[in-house]
């Protein structure tokens, strides 16, 4: 990386602030639609965390399935599932929350520990920099092939089971006598999420 | 001048950032209500994970980026599981009206 030291360390604070922060935002802020767009950030300051860490790739892999998809996937399941519900109240919340919130400062304690007692080899390689794309593209294609077959069948099961999961029934009437032809309709009276449209306008062959 | 040896930023300070992400998340994770909520820490805690990879592949094996083909590999083993994981909430939604955690419970023992 071909910038100055010092801001390289200045980027490097800002970031880390802005990742630490706005997760720290994305868990506590009681509204999910302003989590989301934190989440975002997140993964924004993330992608300039990986431009400082020579891989230019990455961060631009980053911010196109995560800002691009991830975010914006969870932005339609929340617009989806937004619906207005006061929690029920449980006993020992605060207790709750403070435990794991010790354990979690437990967690965090003991990564500090083991990340700043272990020697690493340092100074190791020098980093390839710009070529990095290079060296990717050559791991995928030589020792990694396996892996990057595996995940396209990854991805094609993860689609469709998407699909089967997240599907709406679909409702159509018959033709000719204009009553519910399949269980999806059936089932749609009685789940109020399906959009309630407006009776379908008869059409000229079901009015004979 | 692309290789400045001595790197102005030490590893631990990537560590621990990631340190700090993966803690958030997990504290999210159990304590979050809003089923919603529940994969966005998850998505926090592999993004730490992903920090401590592309760190670990600057600083230790600058030459053979194996982790950034690991990276590479967990976002997208991470856009499989969001799709998916939004799939099962959009069908638990559909089920049972609500998408807090604790209603959630049919197995719990």
């Amino acid at each position: 990386m071909s910038i100055a030291s010092t801001t390289q360390q200045i980027c490097f604070l800002v970031l880390s602030a802005t990742t630490v922060v706005g997760s720290l935002g994305v868990v506590l802020l009681p509204n999910i639609v302003y989590s989301a767009f934190l989440l975002g950030g997140v993964f924004l300051s993330v992608a300039g965390l990986y431009l400082l860490l020579n891989a230019s790739f990455v961060a631009a892999a980053q911010i196109l399935v995560y800002v691009g998809a991830v975010n914006v996937l969870i932005l339609f399941a929340i617009m989806l599932v937004n619906k207005q519900e006061t929690l029920a109240a449980i006993p020992g919340l605060l207790v709750r929350r403070l435990l794991s919130g010790a354990v979690c400062a437990g967690l965090f304690a003991l990564l500090l520990r083991v990340a700043f007692t272990t020697t690493w080899a340092l100074p190791g390689p020098t980093p390839v920099g710009e070529e990095a794309t290079i060296r990717i593209g050559e791991h995928l294609f030589t020792d990694y092939l396996l892996p990057f077959e595996l995940a396209s069948v990854l991805l094609l099961m993860a689609m469709i089971g998407a699909i089967v999961l997240a599907r709406r029934d679909v409702f159509s009437t018959d033709v000719i006598t204009g009553e519910p032809a399949d269980q999806g309709l059936i089932e749609k009276e009685r789940t109020p999420l399906l959009i309630e449209t407006s009776a379908p306008a008869p059409t000229l062959l079901s009015k004979p | 001048m692309s290789t400045d040896l001595a790197s102005p930023i030490p590893l631990e300070a990537f560590l621990s950032v990631a340190a700090m992400l993966f803690c958030v998340g997990v504290w999210g994770l159990i304590n979050s209500r809003n089923a919603v909520r529940v994969l966005m820490s998850i998505e926090l805690m592999l993004n730490a994970v992903n920090i401590n990879l592309m760190a670990f592949s600057n600083y230790l094996d600058g030459q053979l980026i194996r982790g950034q083909v690991f990276a590479i590999f967990v976002i997208t083993v991470a856009a499989a599981e969001a799709a998916v994981g939004l799939a099962i909430l959009l069908s638990l939604y559909r089920n049972r009206e609500t998408v807090d955690m604790e209603r959630f419970n049919l197995l719990r023992w």
